[in-house]
């Protein structure tokens, strides 16, 4: 047990932010180094986090707690449990690896970096969070920054249609699930916003059957789920990379997981009563979103809806109640997470160059950039779900989950995805990377910087060492899911 | 020494995998020096092959799988790495192995990217071995997808050059391009099935090991999903089927083949035909046999008209094909038949004697289709290199001009034929023989399709080596190389072979047969 880490991980962050706002705006290359130093810190505390995690061991680990506003309830509580160990690992690789990715940024970096931090610090507040006030207002301060983020920095042909998109989406799917909370808080008479006390709260099962709605859809839009999902693909593609990285890789993780923290695990009854038809939902999302991704002639539209499928398999996990699907959406916020963060960063790295995202005017890029089309074919078979990368490991206990939890239908009708996936990332592939170079890119190609193809390097080495070898993650998602389930059992 | 024989299986799985890694290491400026580490790595596996190979004939009365390992790898879901062989895996083993090398002997005429090409290669080469070696769905499920991976690069990169496909608005592909996404999502489709079949499986029985399926599942009853038991089971049955028979090929899958097999590189096209198709037709002996006995019984009739099906219509489009390299690979689809016919036989009437026999010629088959396919296909690529056409009608009377090659290709031609003697006969025979008490109908219609195999054969030899002289390639044509007569000798030597004295591989192959169905 290392005392103050969650804490250290939390705010790291966004004291470096704050840092870097004094830092000369002039000189680029020491706010770079600094950013990336401050990226490497964090990086380097979730590993130790992930890697000190005791599956055997209690249930949240690295807790610490201090009262906040005693009088309302409201404590600084934080631990990790089985489930955010993996989840805090992937925020740390993604600022890592996206703080790499960033350095091209010429407009304004300081700044840039400042509220990329600032949003590094939301997400892991979000994820350690065990307090309900505290989770609200990390979330809050995760969403925020996106804002500015794609506005400013974004792609200038749609930036401020899609950040205004994003951000209504959020906040209204944040205040419908706060209503939520406060209902809870009131509800249970025991005056504490502790998640912990609350889930012995035995909340009435009429209660939880009108409520579970607002909170789990409410966090369930910033995951993405169908009909909520359409801000997602235009706030991906509106975003610079490194945004895109982190919305897409770790964002949207923190929907699926507050809507499976606050909704799921406090008003379990509520879950029981209505995730049946929920997942459905998940359903459209899942071959609905692989469809329309591969339709799309844009790169990176083409991904953002590929987000939008692979994590309606994460909700649609939640959705079985079981063990196989639990575990296998836990798995699959991570690998997705990284495997997404992987394709826009590609993606980025071919605009930066040929400055077009039309799949059709790309081709032979292979030549150019030999490591990041290696990199993104190994995500692409992540994402087709090809056994030995990290996506099969993911996906097939998700399957057997709807197996067995009574939903044969739609394992079968879900498994579609999975061809319809293979056929737009082989037509991607084949488009952008072989084939031969159109003449107007002539001369604009070259080679990826080493420091880009570590990042691609560390992606990469996760998906295939999960994918090789599970047990890396599993003890310790199965004591996490294992904690849900007995929430789940009481109902 | 102890090591190795307490591993032999992993060892033999992953030595290619780490080639094609070794190789990738290897500065890729020095062609030659990558050809020949490529070679020499592909042999590592021939060898260990070899020792389980005299380590299993040791004690060939033996029943069940040899060599096990068992170690744990997604416990959470209760699948492990568990490995092992009878001697129905061996053989194919013994059959992967042996045409990996002479594949990758006759790619060294490959120029480009040659680097890349032999890892994938060898990568490719794991994936086929996995198939063979696992005891656990998952793992045999991780490695039946994985082999696509390689092939489908195989075919996309290196295939061949010219061509080109339309597809729907005009948009024209290149001919290389649409097989190999063909390929890769026909197959990828087809295991869809199997994928959801297995989820089901596990789900039902909690493990994934095979052994403990094969005692848990045949006799499973009760409801599942609201549904009985025999549903569940006909549907999970035909989910298994139609993965493995679009891999056989079983008519009406096939149309996949022609086009992957035409396009693909000659080396990729020898694994294709030679081991590729036959991890359908393991797949139909290793699972739906053994899980499903019941309604594979019910159901063999039909497979013994598809493929009864295969056999005449894949004769007649071979037939009917002007290119060369398209008729070879429907003979694929007609000599495939016979293995399916074999295994409908032994579905129908497990236990007897015939069944016995006609297992023991399909999987015989197998093996042979392996040899005289992968040799047909290099022949078809040693002629194209030279003359960079295969259109049947553009050669002619050649047999002067390289006397070797016409006597290599009228070897291998005989033993597709079946000539007695030859390797072919020995199997088809067997196939007959087995079939004919239970199909009798059927039987006598594919024995009928035997003759068109035999009007195909003699009209690519006759269109290549014999008429009148296409003056144009006088003075153009060189005899085959050494290197290339290489690539065969081994295949050649096989044929004659098995098909003089092939009991040293069929008291192998008993083992199984009687193991699993006696």
């Amino acid at each position: 047990m290392i005392p103050y880490i969650l804490s250290a991980i939390v705010f790291l962050p966004i004291l470096a932010g704050a840092v870097l706002l004094f830092l000369p705006a002039r000189n680029r290359q020491l706010i770079y180094r600094f950013a990336l130093a401050v990226a490497f810190l964090a990086f380097l505390l979730s590993i130790v986090v992930y890697f000190n995690f005791d599956a055997a061991g209690p249930r949240y680990q690295f807790i610490e707690k201090y009262d906040w506003l005693p009088a309302l309830g409201i404590s600084y509580h934080v631990g990790v449990d089985g489930i955010t160990a993996p989840l805090v690992l992937l925020t740390g690789v993604v600022i890592f690896t996206g703080v790499i990715i960033s350095q091209r940024i010429d407009e304004r970096p300081r700044e840039f970096f400042a509220f990329l931090f600032i949003l590094a610090s939301g997400v892991f507040g979000v994820f350690v969070s065990l307090d309900l006030f505290a989770l609200f207002f990390f979330y809050e301060i995760a969403v925020f920054p996106m804002y500015l983020l794609i506005a400013l920095w974004g792609w200038k042909q749609t930036r401020e249609y899609a950040a205004m998109k994003l951000t209504l989406y959020l906040f209204i799917g944040s205040v419908v699930a706060l209503v939520g909370a406060l209902a809870m808080y009131f509800a249970s008479g025991l005056g504490t916003f502790d998640m912990l006390a609350l889930e012995g709260a035995n909340f009435s099962a009429e209660f939880q059957n009108f409520w579970f709605p607002f909170v789990f859809f409410g966090f369930a839009v910033l995951g993405g789920i169908f009909p909520f999902h359409n801000w997602s693909p235009d706030g991906h593609v509106a975003a610079p990379t490194a945004v895109s990285m982190f919305h897409a890789g770790v964002l949207m993780k923190l929907g699926a997981f507050a809507a499976l923290r606050v909704g799921i695990m406090l008003l379990p009854i509520g879950a029981h009563t209505h995730l049946p038809w929920i997942i459905i939902l998940t359903l459209v999302n899942v071959v609905y979103g692989a469809f329309i991704a591969m339709v799309q002639t844009d790169f990176k539209y083409m991904i953002g809806f590929s987000s939008v499928s692979h994590m309606g398999l994460v909700t649609m996990g939640f959705a079985t109640l079981n063990y196989n699907g639990l575990v296998g959406a836990s798995v699959q916020m991570v690998s997705h997470g990284v495997m997404t963060a992987l394709f826009f960063a590609v993606v980025g790295m071919v605009y930066d160059q040929a400055h077009t995202r039309e799949i059709p005017k790309l081709g032979g890029l292979i030549r150019f950039m030999p490591f990041a089309a290696v990199a993104f074919i190994i995500a692409g078979l992540v994402s087709m779900g090809m056994p030995g990368f990290s996506g099969f490991i993911a996906e097939f206990p998700i399957f057997m989950g709807l197996w067995a939890g009574g939903y044969p239908l739609i394992a079968i009708l879900a498994i579609i995805s999975i061809a319809v996936t293979a056929a737009y990332i082989l037509r991607a592939v084949s488009r952008v990377f072989f084939g031969d170079l159109p003449a107007e890119l002539e001369g604009h190609m070259h080679d990826i910087r080493p420091s880009e193809k570590l990042a691609l390097g560390v992606l990469c080495l996760i998906m295939i060492t999960v994918g090789v070898y599970p047990n890396i993650i599993l003890p310790m998602v199965q004591s996490g899911v294992n904690a849900v389930l007995a929430l789940l059992g009481g109902a | 020494m102890q090591l190795i024989t307490d591993n032999i299986l992993a060892l033999i799985l992953f030595s290619p995998l780490l080639g094609g890694l070794i190789v990738m290491l290897l500065p890729s400026e020095n062609k030659d020096l990558v050809r020949r580490a490529a070679l020499a790595l592909s042999l590592i596996p021939f060898i260990l092959t070899l020792v389980a190979w005299f380590g299993f004939n040791a004690s060939p009365e033996v029943d069940g799988f040899r060599f096990q390992q068992q170690v744990a790898w997604y416990p959470a879901i209760n699948s492990s790495f568990h490995l092992g062989v009878d001697g129905l895996s061996l053989s194919m083993v013994l059959l992967t192995t042996l045409l990996a090398p002479a594949a990758i002997l006759a790619s060294f005429s490959v120029e480009e990217k040659i680097r890349s090409y032999m890892a994938l290669f060898l990568a490719l080469e794991t994936g086929m071995l996995g198939v063979f070696l696992s005891l656990d769905l998952l793992l045999f499920f991780a490695f039946w997808e994985l082999g696509l991976v390689p092939m489908y690069f195989l075919i996309d990169q290196w295939g061949s050059k010219t061509g080109e496909r339309e597809l729907w608005s005009g948009m024209k592909v290149s001919a290389r391009r649409y097989a190999s996404f063909k390929f890769m999502v026909y197959t990828m489709a087809g295991s869809l099935g199997l994928l959801l079949a297995i989820q089901m499986l596990g789900v039902v029985s909690g493990t994934f090991d095979m052994l403990a399926l094969f005692q848990s599942w045949p006799g499973l009853t009760g409801s599942l999903f609201g549904l009985s038991v025999e549903t569940v089971k006909a549907v999970a049955f035909w989910a298994f089927a139609i993965a493995f028979a679009i891999k056989v090929p079983v008519w009406p899958f096939h149309t996949w083949l022609p086009d992957a097999h035409t396009e693909a590189p000659t080396a990729g096209s020898m694994i294709l035909a030679g081991v590729l198709l036959k991890l359908g037709a393991y797949g139909f002996l290793r699972l739906v046999l053994p899980l499903y006995p019941a309604e594979a019984e019910q159901y063999a009739p039909v497979l013994a008209l598809l493929a009864t099906a295969a056999i005449i219509f894949g004769a007649l489009s071979a037939y009917g094909q002007t290119d060369f390299k398209r008729l070879v690979a429907y003979s694929s689809v007609n000599h495939m038949g016979f293995v399916v016919l074999g295994i409908a036989a032994a579905a129908f009437a497990t236990g007897t004697e015939s069944a016995t026999i006609a297992l023991n010629g399909a999987v015989l088959q197998m093996f042979n289709h392996g040899i005289s396919s992968a040799a047909m296909f290099f022949l078809v690529g040693v002629i194209y290199e030279r003359t960079h056409t295969r259109d049947l009608g553009a050669w002619g009377g050649l047999f002067p001009l390289v006397p070797v090659f016409g006597g290599l290709l009228i070897f291998s031609s005989m033993s597709s034929l079946g000539l007695p003697g030859l390797n072919g006969f020995v199997s088809e025979f067997l196939v007959v023989r087995g079939a004919w008490p239970i199909f009798t109908l059927f039987t006598a219609l594919s024995m009928i399709g035997l003759f068109f195999t035999g009007a195909y054969i003699l009209k690519g030899i006759a269109s290549t080596l014999h008429g009148p002289l296409n003056e144009k390639w006088k003075g153009h044509l060189t005899d085959i190389s050494r290197r290339e007569v290489l690539v065969l000798a081994p295949l050649l030597v096989l044929m004659l072979w098995l098909g003089l004295w092939p009991a040293w591989l069929l008291s192998v192959i008993n083992q199984a047969v009687v193991g699993l169905f006696g």
